[in-house]
């Protein structure tokens, strides 16, 4: 069977050049990208150096690990992976199957290790 | 960039065949596909560990205290060695999307200097992981167990081909953590190390120091994958990048294997996005 998929009929790929200007402009927002990553990345690291588990700020402290770390994840996968570049229905068919079996994944997950943890309490206190 | 992504396609055409309906090549979507997979894998990874970190939570390691440790220096750094990996991973990830920006404009040079450092910087994240297993598995001095079951940290190691009381000042540490922490030192403590019948030191995938078994077992798998994917993506970048230099992608007329190596690139940041928090700052 002829393959014209990888080399043949590569007119997807070639429409994805473009010129010095849209250049200037796409690294304008890497360099936006990468001040942002390492901006969080010293936040993240100031945090877990100074504020202790178990404190009173700890669980506000977890959760805000949780966000800045989907909004890392947001920016490479949307600029870096540029994800946010591509069609609508080729972003839908990556990100809903994937988060909708991850969602159920973390539920079930976190139920039962709450459940295993009070048993742990109660019989080996 | 966007390249066909943005141009309107007639709707009526779009299911029927001749065109991509997603508006990219094969080799692009099936790469997003395999990437899909991979993300679920280590999703069941990471989300086994937070069952078992959650399951388990007083016996559970911090991880601040577990990894504050840099080469070449004495001293206490909690967490900075690994924000070091996370950074040399994050700028690897920048080049590589550098050479992607290239390769877009055709810009045969930029794409060579920039996939060259990104290979360079895969490199040091792998030296960099390395050296945290080697130091991981060696350990502190540890502690030995007694056999009413005791546990007694040693202060200092005994070096190689020595016995405890070879060993000036040595002493023990009862109670390590608690309220009630004491330090024994003298015959009391050589009679205690003498009675030992474990001495746990370091990490193997049986028993640990640390923590838990199975903390050890979840560090050596999640970070011992993650790396796997890191060491391929090297080759991968390395086979590409002699591609680029032979001139093969010029003669093709598009970059397009750059972009699709660098998914596989920046996915790898990804996931290292999230080891880094779920295992080391949670």
């Amino acid at each position: 069977m002829e393959r014209d998929d990888l080399i043949v009929n590569d007119s997807y790929s070639v429409a994805a050049n473009h010129d010095e200007e849209h250049g200037k402009q796409i690294r304008k927002k890497i360099y936006f990208v990468t001040v942002l990553l390492s901006v969080i990345t010293t936040a993240e690291v100031l945090l877990g150096v100074y504020i202790k588990q178990g404190t009173t700020w700890w669980t506000a402290v977890k959760m805000g690990f949780i966000i800045m770390t989907l909004v890392k994840a947001f920016y490479i996968v949307a600029v870096f992976m540029h994800l946010g570049d591509e069609r609508k229905s080729l972003r839908y068919v990556i990100i809903l199957p994937y988060a909708v079996f991850i969602i159920y994944l973390l539920f079930i997950g976190i139920t039962e290790s709450n459940y295993l943890n009070d048993v742990w309490r109660q019989f080996r206190p | 960039m966007a390249g066909q992504a943005s141009q309107a396609i007639d709707k009526t055409e779009l299911w029927s065949g001749g065109q991509s309906p997603f508006s990219v090549s094969y080799g692009k979507m099936m790469m997003w596909f395999f990437l899909v997979s991979d993300a679920l894998t280590f999703s069941g990874l990471l989300v086994a560990y937070g069952y078992a970190r959650h399951a388990y939570t007083a016996q559970w390691p911090i991880g601040e205290q577990v990894f504050h440790a840099m080469p070449f220096l004495h001293g206490h750094f909690p967490l900075l060695y690994v924000a070091l990996m996370t950074f040399i991973l994050i700028i690897s990830s920048v080049t590589m999307v550098l050479a992607v920006e290239a390769g877009h404009r055709m810009d045969e040079k930029g794409v060579i200097k920039w996939l060259g450092l990104t290979i360079v910087g895969g490199f040091f994240f792998l030296g960099s992981q390395a050296w945290e297993w080697s130091h991981f598995i060696h350990g502190t001095p540890g502690y030995i167990v007694t056999p009413n079951n005791a546990q007694y940290y040693l202060v200092e190691e005994i070096p190689h081909g020595m016995t405890a009381a070879d060993v000036e000042g040595f002493a023990l540490i009862q109670g390590k953590g608690t309220e009630n922490e004491t330090t024994i030192s003298g015959q009391q403590a050589l009679d205690i190390y003498e009675s030992h019948v474990q001495h746990v030191q370091g990490a193997n995938l049986i028993i640990n120091e640390y923590g838990p078994p199975q903390y050890g077992n979840f560090f050596f798998f999640i970070t011992g994958f993650h790396g796997f994917h890191v060491f391929s993506g090297v080759i991968i970048n390395i086979i590409i990048w002699s591609g680029v230099i032979r001139g093969v992608y010029r003669r093709r007329g598009h970059y397009e294997m750059i972009e699709k190596t660098g998914l596989y690139w920046h996915f790898v940041d990804l996931v290292w996005v999230f080891v880094f928090t779920f295992f080391y700052l949670i």
